[in-house]
């Protein structure tokens, strides 16, 4: 997992990521496909799949792919991924479960690690031993103790003053003390909250006028009011008011649109116009269509081979486009989109959270879909 | 400056901080990976020694020169290190340090590790510590010349001229960029972003204007979703403005096939079935004719979506006496 702390990867002419990090490598997989066009013929950006790639779930490969990346400690790789390592766990765990085989991870283990970053002196949670607390990997600690069902090992009033604290007089968040705002957050945040079930805690009136403020001409959201549209912040804008039951502020007809505008020639998704397609858009532009009450608007079979044709035969694991080194979060959001696409071989995933739905159905945590 | 920086170090010159004398007082904390032994992890013998010479000096709080060097290093083994940000930021303060030198560093660090959220938080913390937004524009500029789409770049840009008033030539200059590439949609983002806080789009000469340059961009490339999703923006909730309609219907009528095109068609004729009851059998036929053809032959992939605003407006407008009001 190359890795720059909660997004794009340097060699990536991509975009950000929400709010869990970026990560691969690629060389860019760039075979124009032209396109019928009326006036001028431009190639539309995109792959194009070969004969050669899978074409079948390899759900052995993905699940021995994640053991074994968390056993694979000496590697410079992980010491490089030390400052996003709690997304790295809920990502992992996450998927784990999605896929049956939860028990193959050590529970114990990764609880010992999560407590051992929990600064009780904040509430917040750093990305590993000794790093600074941050909305991001205080949101997946949350994740993972749910996950577990451990939420009484922590001192969860900590947590919810922590996440009060971040939050700005015009309703936005900042990840962490250190003031950067992002829409990412304010789902960070409310997400955490209603994990904890103390969304009480906050403005939710004031969070939500934020996002609101973040809508684009376009029906869609960026990261602060005027940034450019982007899927994943979209995600996360749909998340924290499907989270407030706010969802009927949305155009949901334009947002929808634009979403399925996202379906390129391949299937795959992308996540601005222009763009190529990504795996990890499987899940943020297609959940975000869930949420929306539109899933059914996008190319449902085309979509399922673009996402297969990223599996690596041989390790196991997603990648971000087909012949491109996997990683833990492609191998999530891969699994996580086939969830909500429906593949009988995979738990549901909830569409809000991100996290197995009989996490969410066993924590009897409401939301709204359309 | 004492905050030496590693380019000065060649590879051979490198001197681990082991075996530096004047770090002889301090007692590298290796990586802690927890309660379980864990396998001996061969990072690279740089990365190692400096982290753990930078734990160590982060848990007593040393506030020195030397510890500002020492960030700088961190920075350039692992720009994604957060902590080591928080830590660099505090030792720049306290010891008050030259910003426009740490400017420097940064644009350094940005040239190597463009899509990295700290540099760029990191740099406008050090902007807004400066009052002083004047090379913002140009350093943006010469990131977006290199990646148009550049969302950080663009961030940053946005936040320096509501900051500090930066408005001039900002609509020439996104227009130099469409003029290089139409289909750019930060670009066509950034429009609407100055166009909204300077005018204002309530003038109907800018209005007029904006339409016009739009209807230019479409006809320039039909295909373009930008333009398309831009046009929307402009007219908001009444899509059927006379000229626009017209050039629409001309541009359908000379066999442009766009998606784009025939769906804001179809959008249209959908406003007229409201406000125009009696013409709704002829635009419904026409509005269905339009949703088939893109279905079936020029937009494929999206056939359920159109479908399904087929069915919508037929269960809405179809049957004889629909008042419209009742969505299925």
């Amino acid at each position: 997992m190359e890795a720059d702390a909660f997004a794009a990867d340097s060699n990536m002419s991509t975009d950000a990521a929400p709010p869990y990090p970026w990560s691969g490598t690629l060389a860019e997989v760039h075979q124009p496909v032209e396109a019928a066009v009326c006036h001028q013929a431009l190639p539309i950006k995109d792959v194009q799949l070969t004969p050669n790639l899978p074409t079948k779930l390899l759900l052995d490969k993905h699940r021995d792919y994640i053991v074994d990346y968390g056993t694979k400690k000496d590697d410079y790789e992980y010491a490089m991924a030390e400052h996003l390592r709690m997304n790295g766990i809920y990502w992992g765990l996450t998927v784990m479960d999605l896929m049956g085989q939860v028990n193959r991870l050590s529970r114990e283990e990764i609880l010992d690690f999560v407590q051992q970053c929990f600064h009780s002196d904040c509430g917040g949670f750093g990305a590993s031993v000794g790093h600074d607390p941050h909305l991001l990997y205080t949101l997946s600690a949350i994740q993972i103790l749910a996950i577990y069902d451990a939420l009484d090992l922590i001192n969860t009033d900590k947590v919810v003053s922590y996440i009060q604290s971040l939050q700005k007089d015009d309703g936005s968040f900042s990840g962490d003390k250190w003031g950067e705002i992002d829409t990412r957050f304010s789902f960070c945040a409310m997400n955490c909250l209603a994990l904890l079930k103390r969304l009480d805690a906050i403005d939710v009136d004031k969070a939500v006028q934020y996002i609101m403020s973040c809508m684009n001409f376009d029906g869609g959201f960026g990261r602060r009011p005027g940034s450019e549209t982007h899927s994943g912040q979209v995600y996360c804008c749909l998340g924290a008011l499907s989270i407030a039951g706010k969802l009927h502020l949305v155009d949901a007809d334009l947002l929808g649109w634009w979403l399925s505008e996202r379906q390129l020639p391949s299937g795959g998704l992308n996540g601005r116009p222009e763009k190529m397609p990504d795996v990890c858009y499987s899940w943020w532009v297609l959940t975000s269509l869930k949420i929306l009450g539109r899933l059914h608007w996008i190319d449902k079979e085309s979509l399922v081979k673009f996402i297969l044709a990223c599996q690596d035969e041989e390790t196991g694991g997603f990648s971000d486009r087909p012949g491109d080194m996997p990683d833990p979060f492609h191998t999530l959001f891969g699994i996580a989109g086939l969830s909500l696409l429906g593949d009988p071989d995979i738990q549901p995933v909830n569409p809000v959270f991100c996290m197995p739905q009989h996490v969410i159905s066993r924590l009897h945590i409401s939301h709204q879909l359309l | 400056m004492s905050d030496y920086s590693s380019e000065e170090d060649s590879a051979s010159e490198w001197v681990m901080y082991k075996d530096k004398p004047e770090w002889a007082d301090i007692k590298p904390i290796p990586q802690d990976e927890g309660p379980n032994p864990i396998i001996c992890i061969a990072y690279s013998d740089k990365y190692k020694d400096v982290n753990d010479y930078l734990r160590a000096l982060l848990h007593k709080n040393e506030i020195s020169e030397r510890a500002l060097g020492l960030t700088k290093e961190a920075i350039y083994l692992n720009p994604a290190n957060y902590t080591v940000w928080q830590y660099r930021r505090q030792l720049l303060k306290a010891l008050n340090q030259d910003l426009q030198q740490e400017l420097i560093f940064i644009n350094d660090i940005i040239q190597s590790t463009s899509k990295n959220y700290q540099v760029w938080h990191h740099r406008q913390v050090i902007v807004e510590l400066m009052k002083d937004g004047s090379k913002e524009k140009p350093f943006t500029e010469e990131i977006i010349a290199i990646d148009a789409k550049h969302y950080h770049a663009w961030q940053h840009r946005q936040w320096a001229m509501k900051e500090f008033g930066l408005w001039d030539d900002e609509l020439s200059y996104v227009e130099k960029l469409l003029e290089d590439d139409i289909r750019n949609n930060s670009a066509w983002n950034q429009r609407y972003f100055v166009v909204k806080h300077t005018t204002g789009f309530s003038d109907p000469e800018i209005m007029k204007r904006e339409i016009k340059y739009t209807l230019d961009a479409i006809a320039k490339a039909a295909h373009n979703e930008s333009p398309w999703s831009y046009l929307r923006g402009l007219l908001g909730a009444k899509l059927g403005d006379e000229a626009v309609v017209k050039f629409c219907k001309e541009l359908l009528k000379s066999g442009c096939i766009s998606p784009h095109l025939m769906a804001f068609l179809v959008d249209v004729a959908e406003e007229e079935m409201e406000s125009q009851p009696a013409a709704r059998p002829a635009l419904l036929q026409e509005a269905a004719r339009l949703l088939d053809d893109l279905a079936n032959e020029h937009d494929t992939i999206r056939r359920n979506y159109y479908e399904f605003i087929g069915q919508n407006l037929k269960a809405k407008y179809g049957s004889p006496g629909a008042t419209g009001d009742c969505p299925s």
